[in-house]
């Protein structure tokens, strides 16, 4: 009983984590609590949220997807000139671009699965690409000058509710009837555990590695257009470094980078988290270098947490 | 004490948390004589010789090197007094020449550079002593497989080892390699050295050794001089066991014209030429001894590894499955021998465990029926008497005979007709073994058929209607049920049929 109390309480640490962070902050900064301040922080996390859906999906098979950030920015400028330069409308240069991010997760699929280069190395390569890809497309300038109803996505209201933080939550319910309701969620939980007793008990290993990869590039596909609709305009460096903040989100949400292990309810802990440390230390004065060192320190703080867990277990 | 011996081990014995793995064994090993030790997959041989190199402490008993009393070894222990042991997986860097791994983790130095001139000169003096040809400068992993052996013993030597601890040394060579590898032995033993020699091939053992030491279920059985004894004699005192384990019956159950498995010539993942065939509602027992190609086998029937040539027949229809989804959709199944890591997710549910090969039939637009999982994981939690608290319990809290069930499940859940046993009582008490073969029973009895692997003598043949050996790779006998006897099943275990193919 007593043990079981205990881990009930292990599985909402990150929540308490996330409530004492909240409270520093409110009281370090009044104006942290403004409900101004807390719909830009919704705002601000909902890219995170909605790309951490299918990097929750790729870490719990003890993968890692580096293209996210490259995705998001190529996402934005193929949209974008599709709009503006090719005369798509606004649904098709949407649908057009969403399929391509979901074509290089593909990519990124084949390379892991079919190929068997480490997902590390397979993502960071094809992070490299499509960032130099979105550079020669763009040539290195902004696209900007889209339709008025473009905006709508990333910065419009549905009542009181921004409309990307309603897009963020319908992704969190997505991926958590993805995890829990569908059979493709066991498999992801299965291979994650164990790729060979898996592919032993009839789970088609390859496949399932595809579609997971494939769904990462979607995620961040659509973060990518509600960027573009938020910053209307397409920057060639639009997503740079987002990949980081996304695994960190995903990590500290207690997905265990060895795989096998997490929960949807809980990366939107992880999601929230990073949020809000990101804009309580933006109000705070904290310099842009002194985040990323603080950042880099929570990252290894959750996954050393995770890797110590592992390393008990197992004993 | 003797001064004869150069080695004793008195009395020693070793348990694993309260499973005795040696029961009082003692040996010795006189100066320059070549000692076979040998004993069926379990019998402490292993163990036994771990001992010696410390890499396994003995609860009691000593070890006596040239008159040393030793309690316990540790590497560098054993290494000072001259023991070294020549593992079946050998120890050396591939990208490294032969002279550097010779001296490896002890190079010779020049200043604070490695001196690879001297190192190439010392080694080719080392193998000239045993007449073995190798170019020092040639890396370690260009080298056959022989070579490689030849290098590990050169080491040894080169260390001043005064016993040489040989396990299964011929297992991985050609009989060229194998003849080379003799004239070795023989060499060093006329230079003084003693070796302790691991094989279950016979007649290398009647070839090679001086005396026969033989081990069973952990205890020591007997001491035989090689050219006094027979064959006959050695495979009887190392099966020699009285039978006493009872199996449950069943009832006869067997469709003599109903063929459900054949396989016509198959060759791949190391066996070749397999032809057997398994009725409806048999158990047939494939016997052997540990690499002889069972689980190879089984593994080319379940599409785990494909085969290269051959025919699979099921049911009438020849199959050739690329993946257990394939075999699993025929309805074959596979109970692995290695439960945790091949048969269970561990860290998922008893109820997802036991859905896992149909989630895909049970769902609608992907959805899953959260009614049929249920009432699914219910039924065979139920049929199987699984003992877990609820379903929703992760199956590496299960006791291993419940792990093993919950795999059963799985396939029965997946209306398998033939399921494929890979040692299905490895790791299991007894109570639980029991009724793992009641299960057996009343599978085979529901017109289910099995095809069991197993390295217990008297499993095997408690269970099976038939058994078929193999040995090598290839299929070396087969056995009606009234001509059940260890002696004969041992003999065709370490048949060989033919001389191995050259490389």
């Amino acid at each position: 009983m007593k043990t079981n109390v205990l881990n009930q309480l292990k599985s909402k640490a990150i929540w308490v984590v996330f409530a004492l962070l909240f409270i520093g902050f409110a009281l370090a900064n009044p104006r942290f609590l403004s409900s101004s301040n807390l719909f830009t922080i919704a705002r601000q996390v909902s890219m995170y949220g909605i790309a951490s859906i299918g990097m929750t999906f790729v870490i719990l098979i003890a993968g890692i997807d580096l293209s996210t950030g490259s995705v998001i920015t190529i996402v934005n400028i193929v949209c974008a000139y599709l709009m503006v330069n090719s005369g798509f409308s606004m649904a098709a240069a949407v649908i057009c671009s969403l399929l391509m991010a979901t074509l290089i997760g593909v990519l990124n699929g084949f390379l892991v699965s079919t190929i068997g280069i480490p997902a590390i190395i397979a993502t960071f390569a094809t992070q490299i690409v499509f960032e130099g890809a979105a550079y020669l497309l763009s040539g290195g300038t902004p696209v900007y000058g889209f339709d008025e109803r473009f905006k709508v996505i990333g910065q419009g209201y549905l009542g009181p509710i921004p409309v990307p933080v309603i897009i963020m939550i319908c992704c969190f319910a997505i991926g958590a009837f993805i995890l829990n309701k569908t059979y493709f969620g066991r498999y992801f939980y299965a291979v994650g555990g164990n790729e060979e007793a898996s592919k032993l008990s009839g789970i088609r290993v390859g496949a399932v590695k595809y579609l997971i990869y494939a769904l990462s590039g979607l995620f961040a596909g659509l973060a990518g257009i509600v960027m573009l609709s938020r910053t209307n305009s397409a920057q060639p460096t639009a997503g740079k470094g987002y990949e980081f903040d996304v695994i960190t989100c995903v990590v500290l949400g207690g997905v265990s980078v060895s795989g096998g292990y997490g929960k949807i309810s809980n990366v939107v802990a992880g999601v929230l988290i990073i949020g809000i440390l990101t804009n309580g230390m933006v109000l705070l004065n904290v310099s842009t270098y002194m985040q990323m060192v603080v950042k880099g320190i929570v990252l290894a703080l959750a996954v050393g947490f995770d890797c110590l867990q592992q390393k008990r277990a197992s004993k | 004490m003797n001064e004869e011996y150069i080695l004793q081990l008195q009395h020693i014995r070793k348990e694993y948390s309260g499973v005795i793995a040696l029961k009082d064994v003692s040996l010795e090993l006189k100066k320059g004589e070549i000692l076979a030790l040998i004993g069926e997959n379990g019998a402490g041989k292993s163990t036994l010789i771990k001992t010696c190199s410390g890499a396994v402490i003995p609860t009691s008993g000593k070890i006596i090197i040239n008159g040393r009393e030793f309690t316990s070894m540790s590497p560098q222990l054993a290494a000072e007094n001259g023991i070294a042991i020549i593992y079946q997986e050998f120890n050396n860097v591939k990208g490294l020449s032969a002279a550097e791994n010779l001296f490896l983790g002890n190079p010779i130095k020049k200043g604070i550079l490695v001196d690879k001139k001297a190192m190439e000169k010392e080694a080719e003096k080392a193998f000239a002593q045993l007449n073995i040809k190798i170019n020092p400068k040639t890396l370690a992993g260009d080298l056959t497989v022989g070579y490689q052996q030849m290098v590990e013993i050169a080491k040894a030597i080169m260390q001043d080892a005064k016993v040489l601890i040989m396990d299964e040394p011929s297992a991985p060579l050609t009989s060229a390699e194998v003849e080379s590898m003799f004239k070795v032995c023989e060499l060093l033993k006329s230079k003084g050295v003693s070796i302790i020699y691991i094989s279950h091939r016979l007649e290398e053992i009647y070839r090679l050794s001086d005396r026969i030491v033989v081990l069973r279920d952990g205890e020591y059985i007997k001491t035989l001089i090689t050219k006094d004894s027979h064959i006959d004699e050695l495979i009887h005192l190392m099966v020699g066991r009285d039978l006493k384990e009872s199996y449950p019956p069943r009832k006869a159950c067997i469709k003599e014209d109903e063929i459900v498995l054949e396989l016509r010539n198959v060759c791949g993942n190391g066996d070749k030429d397999i032809n057997l065939k398994l009725r409806k509602g048999e158990v047939l027992g494939l016997g052997g001894l540990v690499g002889a190609g069972r689980t190879e086998l089984a593994q080319m029937v379940f599409g785990v590894v494909r085969k290269t040539s051959g025919k699979i027949i099921f049911n009438g229809k020849e199959i050739d499955p690329k993946t257990p989804r394939e075999a699993i959709d025929c309805g074959i199944a596979l109970v692995p021998e290695d439960r945790k890591r091949h048969g269970v997710l561990l860290g998922i549910s008893v109820k997802n465990n036991i859905n896992m090969p149909i989630y895909n039939k049970i769902s609608r637009a992907s959805v899953i029926n959260s009614k049929k999982e249920q009432e699914n994981a219910k039924k065979y939690k139920d049929d199987l008497l699984i003992k877990t608290p609820t379903l929703n319990q992760l199956v590496k809290n299960l006791s291993g005979g419940n792990q093993q069930k919950v795999i059963l499940g799985k396939w029965l859940a997946a209306n398998s007709e033939l399921i494929i046993f890979d040692e299905p009582t490895r790791g299991i008490d007894v109570g639980a073994k029991f009724e793992i073969y009641k299960l057996m029973n009343d599978l085979v009895e529901q017109g289910k058929t099995i095809l069991l692997i197993s390295s217990e003598m008297e499993e095997l043949m408690g269970m099976s209607d038939r058994i078929i050996v193999l040995s090598e790779g290839q299929i070396t006998g087969e056995l009606k049920k009234q001509e059940f006897k260890q002696d004969s099943i041992m003999r065709l275990a370490s048949a060989v049929k033919e001389v191995k193919n050259e490389n």
